[in-house]
């Protein structure tokens, strides 16, 4: 199990004082948690089921249950694909066709260079720029396949430009 | 002068976080114009939107407003010549837009500053709260509303009075009121735009709605994939809390409610209520067996009451205007307006607020302005998974609870999906079957396992493989479903099929006898193919096909491997010599 004393296990161990140890906030705490480590590693949550006084099997049946939790490290960028109504009728699907071929990599998963990963998501909530992505905080509207390429792109620009 | 940029979501996706920073540098002096922020006015096909204020008095309304226009906008308004901006004024055309919705709900959105409060108590803010603390009973409250006949905005269309009466004459010591913003339906974003353009409109509907029931504590469950609407939220609940609207003795009143918000963290079936209770309570979102009901037993089993954002958003207008004036809106069943969201197909999509009664013709021709393109109208969705599609010929059917659920669809949340000609039906109904069997939280047999078969006899339908008797078999599934299913989302989840078999059955037959997609958009029945005769063996296809499937010499007809083609039809844009067809 995870002794969780470095870094970010005080910061783990801060947000479960905030939240006073309640199983009852399981959620807030998990979503705090992930915050911190970019997913949710197993042994954290082991720490945080014990922590809180309930067992593996509940966090993990919660970890699981909400599309937000992620148990598997994420790329430095995530594209979340919007697959709402508004964005299927007008193409979504050529989208993410155009991003899993530029990509290479299907839904759910990330590139190897670990800067992408593609994840669909229901409604953004932007329907009238349909269809939309966002990635990261940022999200983009009025997609062509043609369109998503070129900003896939100006982000493998932006990590060069970083290193 | 005030130059108020609308920075709602769908603004910013836009760029309007680009032009206000362009206008904030291009601002030498803060006493030359002041620079503001709004919330989203619901006009989306118009974003980033700029309105040049004098006063309280809309001078200009300035729409696709890019970066790069910062500076022409900034001399025009130092000059006071706004003549000069007349290319990027909103047309009278667009303007109707607007000008024929009737606002409640939404009657402050890209209006006000969303991030301050005192915009909002300018608007007559928390002045309805103030009058039900100092001048009313609960029971004249819940009187009020029942007069109003204001009904739950979330979907299900129940008189919100009777809940509120329900959690008020429950017995306990600790109530809860519970606000459901877990806006879900693909294609509806009302209650985010009200959360994100108007905030404290929601914390005193819900205020009002506490002292009625008696709550001691309000809650506001928000999706997480709105990460504005909740820095919106955060904020407002913290401006409210130091003016003392939120906590002990509100207003010196007596009455006391602590309020917060917690984040959902995606899970569709959050929308239904008791499954959103126990999610509020740390635990997975699986709807509980009812009775008992959140009235009785709800939060931490505590007397509980839950609306949704928009049912929320019109009470405190009704509390200022008096109930007679919400009902005197609307049809004999449905009283007051409703916000759509229109969407997909349609020339102007956005936010439309309406009285009730209104025909869905009037929403889409005359405010949305007809079909993109100038195609024809097949259908449009309403209500969302648990809607359907209400075809072209029925259109004139008039927006009310009752006339609704008559052709099959439901009012819901009020998401309103137009489709063309190229959108197709069995597709559509495969699509919101997806979204079903992925969103139900497998507690109950006919929901996990029902929408599952349902999705595989869609699929092989829209791949050519469908078979003799798969309608009759969907059709008995859905019913099973309807009535075996425990919650709205299973019990709902047969309604996109069975209206697109009822109103599009055509459709389905086409799939399955003549293996044809008559909309042209399943893949699986597509087939792309070089006309010899006019292809000229230029190679343009065969060099940007994506899967390499095209093969020919140069200067002779060249052919399709269709056991390579993925059906992107890219080939077909690029021929010159219009040689390449679908069929």
């Amino acid at each position: 199990m995870c002794d969780c004393k470095d870094e970010k296990g005080k910061a783990l161990d801060a947000v479960l004082d905030e939240y006073g140890r309640d199983a009852g906030s399981l959620i807030g705490i998990l979503q705090k948690t992930q915050d911190i480590y970019g997913y949710l590693p197993s042994d954290v949550i082991y720490y945080v089921a014990a922590q809180t006084g309930t067992t593996p099997a509940k966090v993990m049946g919660v970890a699981t249950f909400y599309t937000q939790f992620r148990l598997e490290p994420v790329g430095k960028y995530l594209i979340m694909l919007c697959k709402g109504t508004a964005c299927h009728v007008n193409g979504s699907d050529r989208i993410e066709a155009a991003i899993t071929n530029e990509l290479g990599i299907q839904n759910g998963e990330t590139t190897k260079d670990g800067l992408f990963t593609l994840k669909n998501v229901a409604c953004l909530g932007c329907c009238s720029l349909s269809p939309v992505m966002m990635i990261n905080e940022e999200t983009f509207g009025s997609l062509t396949p043609d369109k998503a390429v070129e900003i896939l792109n100006e982000f493998k620009k932006r990590k060069e430009e970083i290193a | 002068m005030r130059v108020v940029v609308g920075q709602g979501s769908c603004g910013i996706a836009a760029g309007a976080g680009k032009v206000y920073n362009a206008l904030a540098s291009l601002r030498a002096n803060p006493s030359d114009f002041s620079l503001e922020t709004t919330g989203c006015i619901g006009m989306c096909f118009l974003e980033p939107i700029v309105d040049l204020y004098e006063g309280e008095d809309l001078k200009a309304r300035l729409v696709h407003v890019a970066e790069g226009d910062a500076e022409k906008i900034v001399n025009a308004v130092l000059q006071n010549n706004l003549d000069e901006l007349k290319p990027m004024m909103i047309s009278d055309d667009d303007a109707s837009f607007l000008s024929q919705q009737t606002r409640i709900a939404l009657r402050n959105c890209g209006i006000i500053d969303p991030t301050d409060i005192n915009s909002y108590k300018a608007k007559d803010g928390y002045m309805a709260l103030e009058k039900v603390l100092k001048t009313m009973t609960p029971e004249e409250v819940i009187e009020e509303i029942k007069v109003s006949g204001l009904a739950g905005r979330g979907g299900a269309g129940f008189p919100t009075w009777f809940k509120w009466n329900a959690a008020r004459g429950s017995e306990g010591d600790e109530k809860y009121l519970i606000c459901n913003a877990d806006e879900g339906d693909p294609g509806a974003f009302m209650d985010r735009a009200v959360i994100e353009s108007d905030p404290h409109n929601l914390i005193e509907g819900m205020l009002i709605a506490a002292y009625a029931i008696g709550a001691s504590e309000a809650i506001v469950y928000v999706r997480a994939e709105y990460p504005l609407a909740i820095i919106r939220l955060e904020n407002a609940i913290a401006q409210a809390k130091a003016e003392g609207i939120i906590g002990d003795d509100i207003m010196g009143s007596g009455f006391s409610c602590k309020f917060r918000y917690m984040a959902g963290a995606g899970a569709f079936v959050c929308g239904e209520e008791t499954a959103l209770i126990e999610s509020l309570e740390g635990k997975r979102g699986m709807p509980r067996l009812k009775p008992p009901f959140p009235a009785a037993a709800g939060y931490k089993m505590k007397p509980s009451n839950i609306n949704n954002v928009e049912t929320f958003a019109n009470v405190a207008w009704i509390i200022n205007n008096g109930g007679e004036a919400f009902a005197a809106m609307g049809t004999e069943g449905s009283k007051g307006t409703k916000v759509f969201a229109l969407t997909g197909k349609v020339k102007r999509g956005g936010l439309v607020e309406i009285p009730m009664g209104a025909t869905l013709r009037h929403v889409i021709f005359d405010i949305g302005g007809g079909i993109r393109e100038d195609k024809k109208i097949k259908a449009v969705q309403m209500g969302g998974p648990s809607g359907g599609c209400i075809p072209e010929r029925l259109l004139d059917t008039v927006i009310d609870y009752k006339a609704l659920s008559a052709t099959g669809a439901i009012m819901g949340s009020g998401g309103m999906v137009v489709m063309d000609e190229s959108t197709c039906m069995v597709g559509m109904a495969k699509f919101f079957l997806d979204f079903t069997s992925k969103e139900s939280c497998g507690k109950c047999v006919h929901c996990r396992i029902g929408t599952r078969r349902m999705l595989e006899i869609l699929t092989r339908i829209v791949e050519g493989n469908g078979k003799d008797g798969d309608i009759e078999l969907l059709e008995e599934l859905c019913n099973a479903i309807k009535d075996g299913a425990l919650c709205g989302l299973g019990q709902t989840a047969p309604n996109p099929v069975l209206t697109t078999i009822r109103y599009f059955r055509d459709e389905y037959e086409a799939h399955i006898n003549d293996k044809k997609c008559p909309a042209g958009e399943c893949m699986d029945l597509l087939h792309y193919r070089i006309d010899p005769e006019k292809c000229k063996g230029c190679t343009m296809c065969a060099r940007n096909c994506p899967v390499k499937a095209i093969s020919g010499e140069t200067k002779k007809p060249h052919v399709i491997d269709e056991s390579k083609c993925i059906k992107c039809g890219h080939c077909m844009t690029l021929c010159k010599f219009d040689a390449i067809s679908v069929e």
